[in-house]
């Protein structure tokens, strides 16, 4: 300890510098970790923290044997599973192609419009959806005026789970093509030249150079987004669900579930409850894929 | 030079998959566009259509008929971006300038105190009872502020961003007795451009397009920023106010559809019209540091 208010006094200034940095992380992450002791309250609004009465694991309970809970958990890692295949997929394919297509003006460009999404906001995607999917959107005008019948969305669950993908899969595709691209782009003409020479085609030579290559980052990417698979995306699902209970069963993740708690049902102790199982699942979660990463690849471990 | 028989079969499919998935990414921009053109007759008549039959700035009209509100939207917006950008780029660079020196005896314990908050929180609800009982931010702008003002990711990129600058610097810097503000304010930073450049559109970004702050903090609607009118609008809730004269003739409809087109439009033109000035900045400030965020 002694040592510390030594160093402390020795450089107060650089301690100062990040003094507000810390305290910033104080209040705005450390001081809520104190609140998740709502979660095992029955809250009262006048009570404050610790006004509440304790109820022990009651809110996790009925959680847990109502179904929600397992019903939140399997859309918030099914929808994660989807978004992270269909992603990393379809980007590195893009990229694979933008690398070796010729044309510079057709790559520019396309590359530019694919990454125009991503710097929109998702309420934007809220208008998308509705110009395209409304009963007088463009979707239904174009059944109607091939004589078909128009079909109401707001009424079915089945597409939306689709649409959910699309918007994400749409949002994200052009950032994840830049990095597999930059990755493509850091292996040597050597290999391509020397394969060419050796009469290697153009398939042959993305088999067994391009990929072999990029399997490191395509898994790495991969292994980094299972860690958070618990965590849904909130902008996402809200701008396109909104409160449409009933497309809940299908479309309800633990992010919307907690939302929902705190704006509409007012039940704190339950969201709290459900946030806090969020949080260490999706800890623990992360340190078992930062241990896969550092026996397969030490490098790149998190921590 | 005769093309290989594969090359021509890869070049085609090459050619399709791109250009369809370009397609789809412009087309929901497109048809926002061509929908805010279109008068609100056709649209309860037959809906929206890829082109409007006919051209028609009734929206935008109606819009601006009346434009405090956009305009509030516009300067809520502008000043979260500016202050808490700037602000938060300055504490951001403080910080990882603090944690990239080698001769910062708790560096390695400090940078894991603010890297353990992307991996543990406490959740929505204690952090929003937090931000309005505790610190009474309830509709203020400083709740649009603050609670996005600093991220761990942004720190740790910072930090090794200046890594990578010579220590060399420092050390001699120190021998002229130069002071630790006075090296990061005249050294380090000058040196830091692209980082804080990349870093610093993020952040803005964010800024611009954040309305889930708004949702759950701001009540009035002078406070509202952009994207969180724009979001009242499309979901009806808020009624963009118009002086738009009812009955005019039989044949005219106020817009109500359209509007919502025309109002998505206007808040997220400043975007698309940057867009090609600051792409090239994300796309080199994500190979920075793509893999390790």
């Amino acid at each position: 300890m002694k040592g510390f208010f030594q160093e402390l006094v020795r450089n107060k200034i650089l301690f100062l510098m990040i003094a507000p940095a810390l305290l910033f992380f104080v209040v705005f992450s450390y001081a809520p970790m104190v609140g998740v002791y709502y979660a095992f309250t029955r809250f009262s609004f006048d009570g404050g923290l610790f006004g509440g009465e304790f109820i022990g694991l009651k809110n996790f309970e009925f959680l847990f044997n109502s179904g929600v809970l397992w019903n939140l958990t399997k859309n918030t890692v099914l929808y994660n599973i989807a978004f992270i295949i269909i992603s990393n997929v379809l980007q590195l394919a893009c990229a694979i192609f933008l690398a070796e297509l010729p044309g510079k003006w057709f790559k520019k460009s396309t590359q530019s419009i694919m990454f125009l999404p991503f710097f929109v906001s998702f309420v934007l995607v809220g208008a998308f959806v509705f110009n395209l999917f409304s009963n007088s959107g463009v979707i239904n005008t174009m059944l109607t005026s091939m004589g078909l019948q128009t079909y109401d969305f707001y009424m079915h669950t089945a597409p939306w789970k689709y649409i959910i993908v699309f918007f994400h899969v749409w949002k994200g595709l052009g950032y994840g093509t830049v990095i597999y691209l930059a990755a493509i782009m850091s292996v040597s003409d050597e290999y391509h030249e020397a394969a060419k020479i050796d009469g290697a085609n153009i398939f042959k030579r993305i088999q067994h150079i391009t990929i072999p290559l990029l399997i490191p980052t395509f898994i790495l990417l991969i292994l980094l987004s299972l860690g958070g698979i618990l965590k849904g995306q909130f902008d996402l699902f809200y701008q396109i669900i909104g409160n449409n209970g009933m497309l809940y069963n299908s479309t309800d993740i633990i992010d919307t579930y907690v939302y929902r708690s705190l704006a509409v049902n007012f039940d704190i102790g339950m969201g709290t409850a459900a946030g806090l199982y969020q949080s260490l699942f999706g800890f623990v979660l992360i340190l078992v894929v930062n241990y896969i990463i550092r026996k397969v690849q030490k490098d790149y471990a998190l921590f | 030079m005769k093309m290989e028989k594969a090359t021509v079969v890869f070049n085609i499919i090459g050619y399709v998959l791109i250009t369809i998935l370009t397609v789809l990414c412009l087309l929901p921009f497109v048809l926002i566009v061509s929908g805010s053109f279109t008068p609100e007759i056709e649209i309860v008549k037959a809906g929206f259509k890829l082109i409007p039959e006919t051209f028609s700035l009734d929206a935008y009209k109606a819009a601006f008929s009346n434009p405090k509100q956009i305009f509030d939207g516009y300067r809520v917006t502008i000043m979260i971006t500016v202050i808490g950008t700037i602000v938060g780029l300055f504490l951001t660079s403080m910080g990882g300038f603090v944690l990239s020196r080698k001769d910062f005896k708790y560096r390695d314990q400090l940078s894991f105190f603010i890297y353990f908050t992307t991996l543990f929180s406490g959740g929505l609800i204690p952090w929003y009872i937090l931000i309005t009982k505790h610190l009474d931010l309830k509709d203020t702008y400083l709740a649009l502020i603050l609670p996005s003002l600093l991220s761990a990711w942004n720190i740790i990129l910072m930090k090794n961003f200046m890594k990578s600058i010579p220590d060399s610097i420092v050390e001699s810097a120190k021998i002229d007795g130069a002071g630790e503000f006075t090296i990061f304010l005249k050294l380090i930073l000058p040196l830091s451009g692209p980082g804080l450049a990349t870093i610093g559109l993020f952040m803005s970004l964010g800024y611009w397009n954040d309305w889930f702050l708004a949702n759950l903090f701001i009540t009035s609607e002078s406070h509202y920023p952009l994207q969180f009118l724009l979001y009242k609008i499309l979901a009806s809730a808020a009624v963009l106010k118009t002086n738009v004269a009812g009955n005019l003739s039989p044949d005219f409809q106020p817009p109500a559809e359209t509007l919502k087109m025309a109002a998505a439009v206007i808040a997220t033109g400043p975007i698309v019209f940057l867009y090609p000035f600051v792409q090239r900045f994300f796309v080199k400030g994500l190979t920075i540091g793509a893999v390790k965020g």
